[in-house]
């Protein structure tokens, strides 16, 4: 198989970890908020709100990682909208997951459209350059892979890390993993379900922002409306089919990166018989497929998508 | 914090509750177009105008909430039976499709055989793209949230291929947009010098049978007790899969209307951009109607007002007409909101 | 209502000592339901009070109260003199009162370390301090006898071993108060007995003991102190020794016992239901149900005893058409019915009131009218081409909330709003209206008052006397030894050979239920004439 000869090669390799890297953080992000028994269909609007934050703080000025911090803090600020209504209130979440994703899209598009009326080409930022860190470079074939990334693709690896620790290591964790198994366990040894849970939805939609703005300050310098593209809902069945935990999250995250990638060189490649919508449909397809092979043996947190209400039991 | 249930919910409360929701969600509104340095009250007006002030804008609100109709029906129809369908965009533009396949002269009929052909068939292709995400979730229990979505995006690539490739007309000056249907399939407009078209009074009758058979219909029955308890429904002999099975049907074959009304009734070929997310709308519209098929109508008239109004608002005022997304989001969440409130009571301590 | 005692009887405290624990005049009301009516108690240290009273009498409520979960609408509670914060486990927690709930609060895919150990840190510290846990509790266990695996996952443990780590979970925070809540009502009669065991060992460490339960010889044998509630109010007080179970049952209900005669003798020897080498396999194969074998006879109630989560769930749902077996065959009247679906079960003739009434058995979202119609709407009689015929559907109502008292404002009234006791009236209208042929019966009185409880044990037996053959299964070992003409005992999927309840008492009964089939055999056959 000539054809799949880039395997082997380094270029494909930095493709791959940088098209994971908003996937990364997205499918992080939705793990803690499912862990904690709350699902976020917000993730593809929050997505969207994190990519515009971050650009807009850019553009007017504003540091490269102070845009990022913004976009992590209007991300939280959705999230925290979420928690009210799901958490609070015990609203369906999957409707409210969705109007928020309405809401957040349909702002970040106005905030964009009023910040810049009179822009026909999309305006362009200075997005962060890649790291060149030469101790590592000399490490063979993994080495100039991870040498020539963003640095915030490091970042998100180095979350995948301060996840697993934080989720299996640490007293807040076991609250949070306990909210998405019984929460009335959690009420019973005095801690405040609410209080966690809204924590992690907060901290999750920080997260999920944080990938959108990897696209607008890292992967491209500019802003699209619906740039996100469905990412967001991919990161759903990637946490489906990570089993909720982080390293197979981040497996998964590289497996369906690799794939999108080969099917880009593929169709670069190949002489065009097949055309190319289909190969644009492969990604979509492929998280599906992972969804129904995962399924079956899916252990979801058992208190997903129950609300908590005080005093009911 | 904590919510008490009420004992008695008054019907006021019950109608003023969404009636207010929607007065703060304009609030919030209201806000934004401050921010743009415009008055709300101003932005207001030309939104009304823009919507409601002439007969020909009237019935432009009423040809944009055609389509909203029957995507809320859709959606409705399926929330009913916790069935979480948001792929009414997808089934839309399958329905359309169908359109496309058979009314471009592949059946050269006269209207009154080929407009009903071509709506069944627009709504078998919606329920069967809806069948597929169904069967996974019955079968493999894949939550089919996230497949309607995807499907979403997977059914728009395939349109873009058709009318990007094979099915491009080569009388559209290098637009990528297919043959436009014969003219016996085009829908009538029920007004001379306006866009409304047949499909509207299409529209509300689906409402009525709809309702009629949620409520007085023995499927109905069981869509509503599947939809509340999935587990008591198996108990009591119901067969809960079926059920879900013909829900999907049901409601990917409106979707699927919402695709054929809108090609044959306004746009009269496919394209890219037949649905600026109908079918996301739909949601929307489902939730403000409380999932009631004769509120869809009130909800979608309401929706339509503001996204046409925004439209002419915009040309006026400069404000961008995402404003009416905006609105229409945190429409939905206030709704939501307030829908619990007027069951529970919010108790500090 | 006759109330034997006018005036209550309070024991004097003396006046030197503080008590552990005291209450005054808690007041509870849930909209215009008054939950709890201005109670006053008081515990002192090293007692064990027994809070006796039936099922919604105000039990739970008051005891959630104490440690948080509710907000009393008046009154006050003190621990050691000092008040307590109100509304707040965290704070309940935190001055020394500690509560087993009924229905356990772990979570059952995490190991019983994390468990115990859940919020007993400083929630932003950076990482856990087992060790320090892991010796803590190896001290516990030795202290108060109380072995577990700490890091078996608690979906492993028995329900005798989760109520352990329950507990094991209160000591480990220090508490001074301990609550349980019906802790026997899921132990076998031999598991109980080492519970008070170990509840006495803990009374005798300088620890106070509240147990809610609704058994007069539990709070009889194990308390220091009876305190009994009855709608809402607290209406008797007496110390334990010397009191006659009678007088306390009195307290309980208000008046005299209701009697109803409950043994007619089988007067039929056709066999209707049998259930030939049954087999049901569950995750990880381990048997659910194990070549078991029944069969029921026409107007005869055969009980099945057993501690639940020993198979009861498998046989009532294989019944229910909700489970198939992996093997082994159930024949109805000669008709083989292995396979059938919930809707073939229910025409075959096999009536079904499920075990958990308020999830399985009604929708509560939907009319009482609806609810009635839930397994009779597809009939000709309650519709014709696809669509309901609404009058038949309200007159076949009115009918059945009329023969079977279901109280409700309306035919249209959400079933969620109704009581226990009409919510189970409701379903056995339901299912009797369509005369079963056999009727299985899952904890049909579980959680009821007495009022309803004996509603449904007179329909259990006319029915039985009509000719259906009965399947009781319950918990309850007097209710089975009282209705039944057989007793069976289910343990680990296991099935023991029939027996006569009058040849048996609790305690044998026991002997199956934690495992010792054997045994029992042996020991029935002896006392067997």
């Amino acid at each position: 198989m000539d054809i799949l000869h880039f395997l082997v090669e380094t270029g494909f390799w930095i493709a791959t970890i940088r098209m994971a890297t908003p996937l990364i953080f997205g499918t992080l992000g939705e793990l803690i908020c499912e862990r904690a028994g709350v699902l976020n269909l917000g993730i593809e609007g929050i997505m969207a709100a994190g990519c515009m934050a971050g650009w807009t703080w850019v553009y007017f000025g504003g540091d490269l990682w102070s845009g990022v911090l913004f976009a992590a803090f209007i991300g939280g600020l959705f999230g925290l909208l979420h928690a009210l209504f799901t958490v609070h209130l015990g609203l369906s979440q999957h409707v409210t997951g969705l109007g928020i994703t309405m809401l957040a899209a349909a702002l970040s598009s106005f905030v964009f459209k009023m910040l810049l009326p009179k822009a026909t080409t999309p305006p362009k930022i200075i997005p962060f350059a890649n790291l060149d860190l030469p101790l590592l470079t000399d490490i063979p074939f993994v080495g100039p892979i991870i040498a020539h990334q963003s640095p915030l693709t490091l970042l998100a690896f180095f979350m995948v890390l301060v996840v697993s620790y934080l989720l299996y290591k640490t007293p807040f964790g076991l609250s949070l993993r306990m909210c998405g198994e019984n929460p009335l366990a959690v009420e019973a040894q005095g801690l405040s379900v609410f209080t966690i849970r809204t924590v992690a939805v907060v901290a999750g939609s920080s997260l999920m922002a944080v990938g959108g703005a990897f696209l607008t300050l890292s992967a491209f310098d500019a802003f699209y409306i619906g740039m996100v593209n469905g990412r967001g809902w991919i990161c759903i069945a990637l946490v489906v089919f990570s089993s909720w935990k982080p390293w197979k999250a981040l497996l998964g995250t590289l497996l369906f990166a690799a794939f999108d990638a080969m099917q880009m060189r593929v169709q670069q490649q190949s002489t065009m018989v097949i055309p190319y919508q289909f190969y644009l449909m492969l990604p979509y397809i492929f998280s599906i497929l992972a969804m129904v092979i995962m399924s079956r043996r899916a252990a979801y947190p058992k208190a997903l998508l129950v609300p908590f209400r005080k005093g009911e039991r | 914090m904590r919510l008490e249930p009420r004992e008695n919910i008054s019907l006021s409360l019950r109608v003023a509750a969404p009636l207010l929701a929607i007065l703060v969600a304009l609030g919030c509104c209201s806000a934004l177009i401050l921010w743009t340095g415009h008055s709300p009250l101003t932005a207001f007006f030309f939104l009304l105008k823009g919507s409601l002030g002439s007969k020909f804008a009237i019935t432009e609100t009423l040809t944009r909430a055609t389509p909203l109709i029957f995507t809320g029906l859709a959606v409705a129809v399926a929330f009913r039976a916790q069935l979480w369908n948001i792929g009414a965009e997808g089934q839309l533009y399958a329905g359309a499709c169908m359109a496309t396949l058979l009314g471009t002269g592949l059946l050269p009929l006269p209207g009154w055989l080929i407009i009903p052909i071509l709506f069944f068939a627009g709504a078998c292709a919606g329920g069967l793209l809806l069948l597929g995400p169904t069967l996974l979730k019955t079968w493999f229990s894949v939550d089919e949230v996230v497949t309607t979505l995807l499907l979403n995006f997977i059914t728009l690539l395939f349109v873009n291929w058709l009318v990007f490739g094979p099915w491009k007309d080569p009388m559209a000056m290098g637009w990528p947009q297919a043959a436009p249907v014969i003219d016996s399939a085009t829908l009538p407009v029920l007004f001379t010098k306006t866009r409304l078209h047949l499909g509207f009074i299409i529209a509300l009758v689906s409402a009525i049978i709809t309702w009629v058979v949620l409520r007085f219909s023995r499927l109905g029955f069981e869509i509503r007790a599947v939809g509340h308890n999935k587990y008591a429904s198996r108990f009591a002999g119901i067969p809960v899969r079926r059920t879900i099975l013909f829900t999907a049907l049901f409601s990917g074959g409106l979707a699927g209307f919402a695709g054929i009304s809108e090609l044959c009734g306004l746009k009269g070929y496919l394209t890219l951009d037949l649905s600026p997310g109908f079918g996301y709308s739909g949601i929307v519209v489902a939730m403000l109607a409380a999932l009631h098929p004769l509120g869809v109508i009130l909800s979608a008239l309401f929706i339509a007002t503001i996204s046409i109004g925004a439209d002419s608002m915009s040309r006026s005022l400069n404000i961008s007409n995402y404003i009416a997304d905006v609105a229409t989001a945190v429409s939905l969440l206030t709704v939501l909101a307030a829908m619990l409130l007027s069951r529970f009571r919010l108790r500090w301590r | 209502m006759l109330d034997p005692w006018p005036e209550r009887h309070i024991l004097p405290m003396s006046s030197v000592e503080i008590p552990a624990l005291q209450l005054r005049n808690i007041t509870k009301t849930f909209g215009s339901l008054v939950a709890n009516d201005n109670i006053s108690l008081s515990l002192s240290q090293g007692e064990m009070l027994a809070l006796l009273g039936e099922n919604g009498a105000g039990k739970t409520t008051l005891m959630n109260i104490l440690f948080g979960h509710y907000v009393a609408t008046q009154g006050e509670i003190e621990i050691y003199g000092k008040p307590l914060v109100k509304g707040s486990p965290k704070a309940a927690l935190a001055t020394g009162i500690g509560m087993v709930h009924q229905h356990f609060t772990l979570a059952d895919n995490m190991t019983v370390l994390e468990n115990i150990i859940l919020g007993t840190e400083p929630i932003f510290s950076f990482r856990h301090h087992l060790s320090a846990a892991r010796v803590k509790l190896l001290k516990l266990s030795m202290k108060f006898a109380l072995h577990v695996d700490w890091n078996t996952l608690v979906k492993d443990l028995s329900i005798g071993q989760r109520q352990r780590v329950e507990i094991l979970k209160v000591l480990y925070r220090d508490v001074k108060i301990l609550i349980l809540d019906e802790p026997t009502a899921v132990l076998t009669p031999q598991e109980s007995a080492k519970l008070f065991t170990t509840l006495r060992l803990l009374t005798g460490k300088g620890l106070s003991v509240i147990f809610i339960t609704h058994k007069l010889k539990e709070a009889l044998s194990g308390s220091d102190r009876c305190v009994v509630l009855r709608h809402g109010r607290m209406v008797y007080e007496t110390a334990t020794k010397g009191i006659k179970a009678s007088t306390l049952a009195q307290a309980m209900v208000g008046g005299t016992l209701p009697l109803i005669k409950t043994k007619h003798p089988v007067t039929f020897s056709q066999k209707l239901l049998s259930c030939s080498n049954i087999s049901i396999r569950g995750h990880q194969h381990q048997p659910l149900l194990d070549e078991m074998n029944l069969h029921l006879l026409k107007g005869e109630i055969l009980g099945i005893a057993g501690v639940s989560g020993n198979g009861q769930m498998q046989l009532a749902n294989m019944l229910s058409g909700m489970q198939t077996p992996d093997s082994g065959e159930i024949e109805l009247n000669g008709e083989l019915i292995t396979h059938h679906t919930p809707r073939e079960m229910m025409s075959a003739g096999i009536g079904r009131v499920p075990e958990d009434r308020t999830a399985t058995g009604i929708i509560g979202d939907m009319s009482v009218r609806e609810n009635l119609a839930l397994e009779s709407y597809q009939e000709p009689s309650l519709s014709r081409f696809g669509l309901l015929k609404s009058r038949s559907m309200e007159a076949y109502a009115a009918d059945l909330i009329k023969e079977f008292d279901i109280r409700c404002p309306s035919t249209e009234t959400q079933v969620r709003n109704l009581s226990g006791g009409n919510i189970q009236k409701l379903i056995l209208a339901r299912v009797l209206s369509r005369k079963p042929i056999v009727l299985l019966a899952s904890q049909p009185t579980w959680g009821l008052d007495v009022g309803a409880t004996a509603f449904v044990h007179k329909q259990l037996i006319q029915a039985k006397r009509e000719g259906a053959g009965i399947l009781l299964i319950s918990e309850d070992l007097d209710e089975l030894l009282q209705l039944s003409d057989r007793i069976q005992v289910l343990y680990k999927g296991k099935i023991s050979v029939p027996v006569s309840p009058d040849q048996v008492d609790a305690a044998t009964l026991g002997l199956a239920m934690s495992g010792h089939l054997e045994e029992f055999s042996q020991k029935i056959g002896q006392s067997a004439p």
